[in-house]
């Protein structure tokens, strides 16, 4: 066999490897482009843009007193959120986390269902059981503990207790996944070494556990800060949220103030996750939380 | 070699198996080098083995003989012909993977049919050649079964099944017993040995592990931080490795620190401490160089023993530890100027076991000391 | 021990508490009363039939479904072809890409919506029925996109090079072991692709105009001006939909742990 010895040819290779994967992700991103990033953008940018590009809309922002008064309603409804659902969803996370599989899997439905439910559908739930002649007050008066009906509907009460119910899956949800992945033979070192089992709650489980309440209590916060249909149909007129508020301002065809509205939620919204975003395992946590 | 390409003129390759050459294959990955030179001639139907720690090069040499990786620099041909442009589906070479990777929604019939139905085989073709396939692994009438249905071993047959049925001339293993259990993985190596027997084709084999080289091999290539270290027999490696990392890699040596005193009849003879020692091969040594002298641990003996008494190499010593480890009996000594020395001695209940503290002397033949 | 008794009833409680507002709507609506009142005096299915003989309603309805469905085929294709490239890309892009398709789940619904009005508006969209395919979809791929990529993560990527070492090309290698293994994950992404389309309320509050009324706008509207109990039936119905996909998807998934998508 004769050999020739030749100048190294390096065949071009079309690198599908490097192509590939952009065209595949090319028509979305095109797709994101242009019916929602660039609305989304220049919506956002209304807020700079009149009269002449400014930053006035957002220095009058600050000083206007409507918007103060629905921010500081909207964070505080976020926060009493927040806190209710810490303490009612902790309970059944902990359930969940300790029951064998069958039982775990009806309770998981049970948590399920209304998640996945719509919002409508639930704020709907709440109005037919706090009308003036709703569920509760209608047993309330058949038992005879009261005259005549209470207000509850459109009180922020009616806010809160729905906001609390929607929102309770979104907490629970983070805080059993974190809860299932303890070691199981930490709390029974623990329960060896003498601990009894409150301590061992409250010394072992409870500490370990906190990741996921930080993230439960992460999406339940930004998600009570944006929130809008549950608000509008249950709450009154003094639990004017800001999404509420964005809207009124769009109906009135008023964009620049909407805009600058709009980007402020945002600005908080990003804000809050960017924060949250560098503690350690939040990332996965917020991942199984969106299903 | 300098990157060029040699390109065979003539008749193919007599013989059932591919010849692959690799001329000077690089391999990076940003700055880190993979693969920093690789250069190897793997004859027609040898069985060859890839053999080093993780992270040796050895497996990214292997995926770009497959083509799932592209040498940065260098070529491979196979059969003379340069493959580097040509991409893996092309390239029809059987594959074996660590995990098998035997597709779960297929059933085993399904899974060895694929290359055949691939490349335009009829369905009774099909039936027939999978069926063949079975019976040359022994797993036969295992057509529909899934793969979950099957024990490690039984799955790892069917991989083998699968990549040899259309019958490549070139047979590529990552590791493919690394997740079996000692019996299995040693009753498969033979039925490996079996098969390359029986098939006549080129396989190149990826392990970590010397044991499993050694067994199957006709000859190993020891890779080394991205670069060949030694290749040759098993025999060639394990008697007269190179240097101290395939001396460490492959077996146990002990390492002797020693000053040449002068080259006899193309032996080495150095000063260890206070004794003199005498080796063959390895490299050439100056006099006055420090060099390391390496010897296997069950290549010495006690020189009080019979067959030691013609053994030229001696050292004194004391013994410090003594392990019984069934098969062979484990003592350290320690001996003048700090060398410390492993020596494995086969255990029988005729020989006198050794206590701690007691005074020996070891033998052991110059023709299994080299200089590394 | 009282304890652990006490624990139990706490959790059940909130059980019951998830549940039970749910569950009242449900035989609400099976109320023979005409007018909202618990318990209801007697049973029967007029409000059901209130709403089937409700033109309005039916029309509302068909456009939610019909909406949904585009939105399935559209965001499950965009979605699914995003996914494959998404798992190829090189981390830097693949972070900028990912952040992109997921913000619809962060940025509050309310600023999605009126920021897709704003353009909308200007390009005659609103009050179409296209208008709301094109933005729900938006909304929709985050969760075929987080679906699909779930599924391949859980793909052994040496399935694909051993097709293609036994001589499969990569359209072949993709057809025959890729696809069929993530279908699974394709499923699941479109039957939330759907009940996100057929649900939204927010973005269909402006975009709905009065030329396409989905279903949820529809019964927004209503809740405004009266506590009709046809609500509770289409509400119900909502429900049942909601369950049957949500059983849908969770079959889906068991029968993929049962036959592994990875490598065994």
């Amino acid at each position: 066999m004769a050999t020739v010895a030749i100048a190294p040819v390096r065949l071009p290779r079309v690198s599908w490897q490097r192509i590939g994967p952009i065209l595949l992700v090319l028509p979305l991103a095109l797709y994101m482009l242009a019916f929602y990033l660039v609305p989304l953008a220049s919506m956002l940018l209304r807020s700079l843009a009149e009269p002449s590009w400014t930053l006035d809309n957002y220095r009058r922002l600050a000083a206007d007193s409507v918007f103060l008064e629905v921010f500081w309603t909207t964070l505080r409804t976020a926060c009493v959120v927040t806190l209710g659902t810490i303490l009612l969803g902790y309970p059944v996370a902990l359930a969940l986390s300790r029951l064998r599989r069958g039982a775990a899997t009806m309770v998981l439905i049970v948590v399920l269902l209304p998640f996945w439910t719509s919002v409508l559908v639930r704020s709907y739930a709440w109005m037919v059981l706090l009308g003036r002649h709703g569920v509760i007050n209608e047993l309330l008066i058949g038992v005879g503990l009261i005259g005549a009906p209470l207000r509850l509907l459109n009180t922020s009460f009616a806010v809160h207790i729905a906001m609390i119910h929607i929102l309770l899956p979104y907490m629970i949800l983070p805080i059993a996944s974190v809860l299932r992945q303890i070691d199981g033979a930490l709390p029974r070192a623990a329960a060896g070494l003498g601990a009894p089992p409150w301590r061992v709650f409250l010394h072992v489980v409870l500490p370990l556990s906190l990741p996921g309440v930080a993230a439960g209590s992460l999406l339940v916060f930004v998600l009570s800060l944006g929130f809008y249909i549950t608000p509008a149909l249950v709450g009154g007129p003094r639990d004017l949220m800001l999404s509420m508020l964005i809207a009124q301002q769009v109906d009135l065809l008023n964009w620049p103030y909407a805009a600058c509205l709009s980007a402020a939620l945002l600005a908080v919204t990003l804000l809050l996750i960017a924060a949250f975003q560098r503690l350690p395992g939040m990332r996965d946590l917020l991942r199984t939380a969106t299903r | 070699m300098d990157g060029t390409i040699t390109l065979a003129v003539g008749r193919p390759t007599a013989g059932h198996g591919a010849s692959v050459v690799l001329s000077n294959i690089e391999k990076r990955f940003d700055s880190v080098g993979a693969v920093r030179g690789v250069t190897l001639d793997i004859r027609s139907g040898e069985f060859l083995t890839l053999l080093g720690p993780s992270g040796s090069g050895k497996t990214t040499t292997l995926l770009m003989i497959a083509g799932f990786e592209t040498p940065t620099v260098g070529d491979i041909a196979i059969d003379g012909n340069s493959v580097v442009a040509l991409p893996p589906h092309r390239r029809n070479i059987g594959m074996v993977f660590q995990n098998y990777a035997l597709f779960p929604h297929m059933t085993v019939a399904e899974n060895i049919g694929f290359p055949l139905k691939q490349r335009g085989v009829d369905r009774a073709t099909r039936a027939r050649l999978v069926a063949e396939s079975l019976e040359l692994v022994r797993l036969p009438g295992y057509q529909s079964r899934y793969p979950r249905q099957l024990s490690g071993g039984q799955q790892q047959r069917v991989a083998l099944a699968r990549a040899i049925v259309f019958r490549p001339r070139l047979l590529l293993m990552d590791e493919p017993l690394g997740a079996l259990d000692k019996q299995l993985r040693e009753s498969l190596q033979l039925e490996m040995r079996r098969l390359h027997a029986e098939l006549g084709i080129t396989f190149i084999y990826v392990t970590h592990d010397q044991a499993e080289a050694l067994t199957m091999s006709d000859r190993v290539a020891v890779m080394n931080e991205g670069l060949i270290a030694q290749i040759g027999t098993p025999e060639d490696l394990y008697d007269r490795p190179c240097d101290r990392f395939v001396a460490s890699f492959i077996g146990e040596s002990n390492f002797m620190q020693g000053v040449v005193r002068g080259l006899e009849d193309g032996m080495v003879v150095a000063d260890c401490g206070d004794a003199t020692v005498r080796a063959i091969g390895g490299r050439i040594a100056t006099v006055g160089e420090t060099v390391t002298l390496a010897t296997r641990p069950e290549r010495l003996g006690f020189a009080d023993t019979p067959q030691c008494a013609t053994r030229q190499n001696r050292m004194a010593g004391t013994i410090a530890e003594t392990v019984f480890a069934g098969e062979h009996c484990r003592y350290l000594c320690h001996c003048a100027g700090g060398v410390s020395i492993v020596l494995k001695e086969p255990s029988s209940a005729t020989v006198r076991r050794r206590v701690v503290g007691e005074s020996v002397e070891l033998a052991w033949s110059i023709a299994d000391t080299v200089v590394v | 021990m009282i304890g652990r008794a006490a624990f139990r009833v706490l959790w059940i409680v909130v059980l019951m508490f998830l549940v039970l507002p749910i569950l009242i709507v449900v035989v609400l609506s099976f109320s023979s009363a005409s007018y909202l009142t618990f318990p209801p005096p007697g049973l029967g299915i007029r409000w059901y039939r209130a709403y089937l003989g409700s033109g309005e309603w039916l029309a509302s309805t068909w456009l939610s479904l019909g909406v949904a469905g585009c939105v399935v085929v559209l965001s499950t294709i965009l979605g699914t072809l995003a996914s494959l490239g998404l798992a190829r890309l090189p981390p830097a892009m693949r972070t900028i890409m990912g952040a992109l398709i997921l913000s619809p789940l962060i940025v509050p619904g309310i600023v999605v919506a009126i920021g897709i009005y704003y353009v909308f508006a200007r390009y005659r969209l609103v009050g179409t029925p296209a208008g709301l395919v094109l933005a729900h979809t938006c909304l929709a791929v985050p969760f075929v996109v987080t679906s699909v990529s779930a599924s391949l993560a859980g793909l052994d990527r040496r399935l694909e090079q051993a097709a293609l070492s036994l001589g499969a090309t990569p359209w072949g290698a993709f057809r025959q072991v890729t696809l069929p293994l993530i279908r699974p994950g394709v499923l699941v992404g479109a039957l939330f692709a759907f009940i996100t389309s057929f649900d939204e309320l927010i973005v269909a509050l402006f975009l709905s105009g009065s030329g396409a009324i989905t279903l949820p706008r529809r019964m927004w509207d209503d809740l405004r001006f009266a506590i009709d109990p046809t609500i509770a039936a289409v509400s119900t119905l909502t429900i049942a939909l909601s369950a049957m996909l949500l059983l849908g998807a969770h079959l889906v998934r068991r029968h993929q742990a049962s036959e592994p998508g990875g490598t065994v």
